[in-house]
């Protein structure tokens, strides 16, 4: 039989790094592959050959038989390839039939398009409304809008890229329901995701990428998660472990915290209520978008809150702003990292300055004590495996997964009373998330309190000893991790956001 | 003071005629801008523009003519502004500042020769009987039909903004460019067009002063309308029929003050010149306090990375 699509011997280089070398691929009809690797293996790079957003150096693609070599996206689509993006190539102030017909080849009018929107979202069981402005929409909605448009030109190949990352476990099985659905259809799907459970139930299977080579092909269902994780790496995989649990003494209380979103699109926070003891580690589900920034700048003092909401230990420091809080050993780490955690174009030291410049006694009457930083800076460096050619180096230099390790490592290395952090280890490889986790569990050892803040349910099983939720800007009742099941966390977290399986 | 020498019908057939220059300018802009392009040398495009069909009406014996000259001139000098910002990538603010300044300089080089001279006149359009209805007649049918045609322009962009698939890839262009720009649309391209359609109309928003409302040429003689312009897309809130507002409000109260200061009101004449900017931009703050927001890549640089 004929693959649908045939990837012979790809090559691609950029400057100063060979992102695909020799990379083959093979995929059937109706067969659902996976492509697994790091950040950085290329996987990026590869498909974006696939739908003609870059043009290979060397190497063969044919589909059917057929030489395939699309110019530009457009001509990827008329070839029958969709794919739905990593970070959703979506317009907010768009309506979904505007943001479909966008990325149609000949758009028909918009009442058709909105009446074959409804037809398609009805078979596939992913609801959507045509007329919504997709800013007002959550990430699982968002994501149908995207579906949806590759599915009204009827691909015989579906791209999909890092698809579950922002979506609760029911969103996931409905998706599951859908891609399983397509399949059979005869539609062939390439799923991109490190996710590896997910890979094991959904896949057919799997061709594993390390840095733009082919290391292994695997049977997912056949396949231990790992070790796919291991041939991901190239290298044995330690799990995160801890000895001490939580202590008596409350170091941060939230009581009834409710504030607006700072932002238009924003989510308030809704009577927030939580205790938080020395040595506990308290984890924070939910989807993206229900609040997790917003606690996170409420408990960092970039959002202000009224006295009486936020207690740190037996201060009230609601009113506080972010540098009287970090004084105090309240220190955080939000989740963009390039641009909010820290200043991209200015150098490791700066960067480490910025923050340390409260807690280490970095700054003396206005003047700033640049070597100090310097030694901060390299300290972080070595503690956190950063891979750098020095401190001097600007942020936006460094890989995503490096610049998190030093963000994070930026604030373990303060000595917090209370560590903050939103999504820790997102878009870093397995290795260096391992690294991070352990460090944020020697803290909690060490008496500390750490909130982690994540989309990342196995991550936050791993290291919590609570769980919690927002869902809507509110946060469910705290419960002991051991013994929680899947089913009874989606529930924590809103379950499917009025999503329903297919024709039940 | 004697109010009674102000006909409210002169007046506001003079006012569609004193909104004009603004109007083209502006509807030219906010296409521009919805493409995700701040161009703040609107008013160096305009000026130059003013020179361009001034000069080439006046060789040729032609108004029309020169207003097609002015367009011309206006989308070449924008044209420099796009090889900038989407080539060069240079920063929006500073290459519009540049722009101004450049457009001001070369005008008054090339209108050297041109001081004092007077221009061929436009003439009305001929809409025959429609003309000599009372009261409408005097205020929609007596026109030049560039002023017409800056109606039609303003309706024209908002039906293409609205309805056509060119105006929706223009939108998604200036709402997220690399959305757009990974949907395969050539967000260069599309942008370099829009900006020199911007500098058309700017051009000939220029002209319209000097072959008509003030037709002569003066250095300088835009004085600050194509800042005002740039002031009314925003307060507008990108929205085609609100510039037409703005801009009509905006050469009502310029003409009514005129009016007011011929009519000896004991007003300082310094207050009644700043009253159009002032009332314009708070009526339009007022306006635009609903939640209609910028187009979300506006002023940002396009850089495609791979």
């Amino acid at each position: 039989m004929t693959p649908l699509l045939s990837l012979t011997g790809l090559t691609k280089a950029y400057p100063g790094v060979v992102a695909n070398d020799d990379v083959s691929l093979h995929i059937q009809p109706g067969e659902v592959h996976a492509l697994l690797g790091e950040n950085g293996a290329g996987k990026s790079t590869l498909v974006k050959m696939i739908y003609g957003l870059v043009k290979p150096d060397q190497g063969d693609m044919q589909m059917h038989g057929r030489p395939f070599t699309p110019s530009e996206p457009r001509a990827a689509r008329a070839a029958g390839v969709g794919m739905v993006f990593q970070h959703f190539s979506l317009f907010d102030a768009l309506t979904v039939a505007e943001n479909i017909a966008l990325g149609m080849e000949t758009a028909p009018r918009l009442r058709d398009l909105a009446q074959r929107i409804r037809e398609v979202s009805d078979t596939y069981g992913l609801p959507l409304s045509p007329d919504r402005v997709v800013g007002d929409l959550s990430a699982g909605e968002r994501q149908r809008v995207e579906i949806i448009r590759c599915l009204l030109q009827e691909p015989k190949l579906l791209i999909m890229d890092e698809p579950t990352s922002v979506l609760t476990p029911q969103e996931v099985d409905i998706l599951f329901e859908t891609l399983r659905k397509l399949s059979a259809e005869g539609t062939a799907i390439l799923y991109i995701s490190h996710k590896l459970e997910e890979i094991r139930a959904l896949c057919d299977a799997a061709t594993i990428l390390r840095l733009g080579k082919v290391v292994g092909e695997c049977i997912p269902r056949e396949t231990t998660a790992r070790d796919m994780a291991e041939m991901m790496v190239g290298k044995v995989l330690g799990t995160p472990t801890r000895t001490a649990g939580a202590q008596e003494e409350v170091v941060l209380t939230l009581n009834g915290l409710s504030r607006p979103s700072p932002s238009a699109f924003g989510m308030p926070l809704r009577d927030v209520s939580v205790t938080l003891r020395k040595g506990e580690v308290l984890g924070i589900g939910g989807v993206a978008g229900n609040g997790q920034d917003e606690l996170l700048a409420a408990l960092s003092g970039e959002m202000r809150a009224p006295a009486g909401m936020i207690s740190f230990k037996g201060e009230d420091i609601g009113t506080l702003g972010p540098n009287a809080r970090r004084t105090r050993g309240l220190l955080t780490a939000p989740e963009e990292r390039l641009g909010h955690a820290a200043v991209p174009d200015m150098s490791l030291t700066e960067n480490a300055m910025l923050t340390g410049a409260a807690r280490e006694g970095l700054e003396k009457h206005g003047f700033l004590d640049w070597s100090a930083a310097r030694g901060l800076a390299e300290r972080i460096i070595e503690a956190f495996d950063v891979r750098t050619p020095g401190p001097g180096n600007a942020a936006r230099s460094l890989s995503g997964g490096n610049l998190q390790k030093f963000v994070i490592g930026r604030e373990v290395l303060q000595r917090p009373d209370v560590l903050v952090v939103n999504q820790p280890t997102w878009g870093v490889d397995a290795s260096a998330a391992a690294s991070i986790r352990q460090a944020l569990l020697d803290l909690a050892t060490g008496g500390a309190a750490v909130i982690v803040i994540s989309q990342d349910l196995d991550e936050l099983m791993e290291i919590a000893d609570r769980f919690a939720a927002l869902n809507e800007g509110r946060l469910s009742a705290p419960q002991p991790t051991s013994g929680l099941s899947v089913e009874q966390i989606g529930l924590m977290m809103g379950g499917a956001h009025g999503m329903e399986v297919a024709h039940v | 003071m004697d109010l009674s020498v102000i006909n409210p019908i002169l007046l506001i057939a003079a006012l569609m005629s004193a909104a004009t220059p603004i109007l083209l300018a502006a509807t030219g802009e906010l296409v521009v801008e919805r493409a995700g392009v701040l161009n703040l040398g609107v008013e160096g495009m305009m000026i130059l523009g003013a020179i361009c069909g001034f000069a080439i009406a006046v060789e040729t014996g032609s108004p029309l003519t020169g207003f097609v000259a002015a367009a011309i001139g206006g989308a070449m000098l924008s044209l420099l502004f796009a090889l900038l910002t989407q080539v060069a990538l240079a920063n929006q603010v500073a290459s519009g500042l540049a722009l101004t300044l450049f457009g001001l300089g070369l005008s008054a080089l090339l209108g050297q020769r041109y001081v004092g001279v007077k221009p061929p006149r436009m003439g009305d359009m001929n809409f025959g009987p429609l003309a000599d209805i009372p009261v409408l007649g005097p205020i929609l049918f007596s026109h030049d039909p560039i002023l017409y045609l800056g109606i039609a322009l303003v309706a024209a962009v908002w039906a293409t903004l609205k309805y056509t698939r060119v105006g929706l890839i223009l939108r998604a262009v200036g709402e997220n460019h690399d959305a757009a720009h990974a949907l395969g649309y050539k967000v260069v391209r599309i942008r370099t067009l829009a900006i020199m359609f911007g500098g058309a109309c700017a051009g000939m928003g220029g002209a319209y002063i000097s072959l008509i409302r003030v037709p002569q040429w003066t250095e300088g003689m835009t004085a600050g309308v194509g800042w005002i312009a740039l002031a009314l897309v925003v307060f507008a809130s990108w929205k085609p029929w609100r510039v037409l507002l703005g801009a009509y409000l905006f050469g009502g109260i310029t003409q009514l003050q005129l009016n007011l200061q011929g009519a000896g009101v004991a007003i300082p004449v310094e207050y009644l010149a700043m009253s159009p900017y002032i009332i314009t931009i708070v009526v339009l703050v007022i306006l635009s306090a609903d939640k209609s927001a910028a187009p979300g890549s506006l002023g940002r640089t396009f850089h495609a990375s791979h």
